[in-house]
């Protein structure tokens, strides 16, 4: 009987999860005219590919979307490469001011991205970098969050491999590179889908520094299609769907990654 | 010789976050304290006011507004996401239920569409008309299908509420489910040969179990809820809603800074907000005297 409650109770909970979501699959293939005809699902002779038609007629989608991944895709390399590095130099060697290093690392994550903001389109400004996919990448070459999550997996790794490695005559930088790397894989493919979505979803920086529509990112250009198409919710629901699907493939290339790392993190935590 | 190659190569490895520190960390740091000294226009023009700019913010009505709607946002989320999510981790982390790491991704899921492609869906979700939410307790308790949830006033929070609790809450259950792991089973069973109800068990054990967890919790939710910026513009536009309604501490500081070019201005409101987030981490960490457990 406690059992049946308990059943109920997530089941409703995965309802009202999902709902939103399916509602978003359906109104993808939704004709305008049917948004207020049915309030959930058209009998399903009624759906239509028509709003991705127009939505690759209305506005540059696609570039939209290459725009996305070659920021997304650029950002999550560098920040991969940065980020194993500096936590392998943080997991693995003694050396003098790394506590300053590690205090500096815990400031930078307190302090409020906002508080940047002005001081940031300044700098961006006079190294010209408005209005350019660089502009959005340099910034955040470095992500302070991952550098932990590194430095936290790889202290597991033994000494005695690195050592082992340095007699065969590897230098430090191999090292890291053929030693501790491959061993890294479970975090580097949660940290990889955790910068991933990170990016993807980026509104607030591009939002101040992009201003021609052949550069805007997906979030940036989709809203832009807010005001202008006001009255095209078919389409506006196909690019949403379409800009959600990488992250969800993503998720499902690395879902058991993502869970191996959370969990290494939570056991050592 | 590989004895200097070792001493060296931290340093080496570590220089591009040092690098990127040094330009994009601590100089925008130093320098927007000093822009908030200036008043501004563009990244040009700039005129020295010294604490003027903070002065006139106390006094700011527009300010307030932005402080009061970002504090609503932050108390009703927290009030409502967290009893919501760590009740699911409880039910989740019983033994006796089949299919929990398919309910576990159920709830995680709504994470995957993210904040601004969530806001983009609930643009429609919340519309009037032909909207799903309407649609859904005109169903369930016939409510009008009329109701204007992003230009009432006083329904704007709370719609943004909605949207928070729809996208964190299981967020925040795969928190609480790992802390829940790591109680220890034993002291259940203590508590139930001593007569311990399932009250007194989640009071006495489950509770100080979870506690840190509990508030690294409340603490990042209240942080995150006062920089509240992409629900709002996606949602409400640069307008921020009907009677500044949706307007928050963020979006007053993107309306100052770059829409108004006063970056002075908007870094004071940054550096304001930084001050209200310190002192709000502070409080909370006392409250619940998490500094003194450790000693």
């Amino acid at each position: 009987m406690r059992r049946t409650i308990v059943y109920g109770v997530l089941v409703l909970f995965s309802i009202l999860c999902l709902v939103p979501m399916v509602w978003l699959a359906v109104s993808a293939f939704k004709a305008n005219a049917d948004f207020h005809a049915y309030a959930f699902m058209p009998p399903p002779d009624r759906l239509t590919v028509a709003n991705f038609s127009s939505l690759f007629k209305q506005m540059p989608f696609l570039r939209f979307m290459m725009n996305s991944f070659f920021v997304a895709g650029v950002t999550v390399m560098v920040q991969l490469f940065f980020s194993s590095l500096g936590g392998f130099a943080l997991a693995k060697y003694a050396f003098a001011g790394k506590k300053v290093i590690m205090g500096v690392m815990l400031a930078t994550m307190m302090i409020p991205g906002p508080v940047l903001l002005a001081p940031m389109y300044e700098l961006i400004y006079h190294l010209r970098l408005i209005d350019s996919h660089l502009g959005l990448i340099v910034p955040g070459m470095v992500n302070v969050f991952g550098m932990f999550l590194f430095r936290q997996s790889m202290q597991s790794v033994p000494d005695e491999m690195l050592q082992a490695a340095r007699i065969d005559g590897c230098n430090e930088f191999q090292i890291f590179w053929h030693v501790v790397i491959p061993v890294s894989r479970p975090i580097i493919g949660a940290f990889c889908l955790i910068a991933f979505m990170g990016t993807w979803n980026s509104f607030l920086w591009p939002q101040i520094i992009l201003q021609s529509s052949d550069r805007f990112t997906l979030p940036i250009g989709l809203n832009q299609m807010v005001g202008v198409y006001e009255a095209d919710y078919g389409a506006m629901m196909a690019g949403t769907l379409l800009a959600v699907l990488p992250v969800v493939v993503l998720f499902f290339l690395l879902q058991k990654e993502f869970i191996a790392g959370l969990t290494k993190g939570a056991v050592k935590g | 010789m590989q004895r200097s190659a070792s001493r060296t190569a931290p340093y080496l490895f570590l220089s591009p976050f040092v690098l990127s520190f040094l330009i994009f960390g601590a100089y925008p740091i130093i320098r927007s304290m000093i822009l908030s000294l200036y008043i501004t226009s563009g990244p040009e023009a700039q005129h020295f006011v010294g604490l003027g700019n903070y002065r006139y913010l106390l006094q700011d009505p527009d300010f307030w507004t932005a402080f009061r709607n970002t504090a609503t946002f932050a108390v009703g989320s927290v009030v409502l996401q967290l009893p919501l999510s760590l009740g699911l981790a409880i039910l989740l982390n019983r033994h006796d239920i089949r299919g929990r790491n398919v309910f576990r991704f159920i709830f995680f899921s709504p994470n995957l569409m993210g904040l601004v492609f969530s806001a983009l869906l609930f643009m429609l979700i919340l519309a009037p008309k032909f909207g799903l939410l309407n649609a859904g307790l005109h169903a369930l308790f016939g409510l009008p299908l009329t109701t204007r949830w992003l230009s009432t006033p006083a329904l704007v929070m709370p719609a943004l509420i909605l949207v928070a609790l729809w996208l964190y809450t299981g967020f925040n259950m795969v928190y609480f489910l790992a802390a829940l792991q790591g109680v220890d089973t034993e002291l259940y069973e203590a508590a139930t040969i001593d007569g311990a109800g399932r009250w007194a068990q989640f009071w006495h054990v489950t509770l100080p179990g979870i506690k840190p967890v509990l508030i690294f919790v409340v603490v990042l939710s209240t942080i995150g809820s006062f920089q509240l910026f992409e629900l709002a513009f996606l949602l409400l536009g640069n307008s921020s809603g009907p009677d500044q309604a949706g307007l928050t501490i963020v979006m007053y500081l993107y309306q100052n800074g770059f829409l108004g070019g006063d970056l002075g201005y908007a870094a004071a409101i940054g550096w304001t907000l930084a001050g209200m987030v310190l002192i709000l981490a502070i409080v909370q960490l006392r409250l619940t005297g998490a500094g003194r457990e450790e000693r």
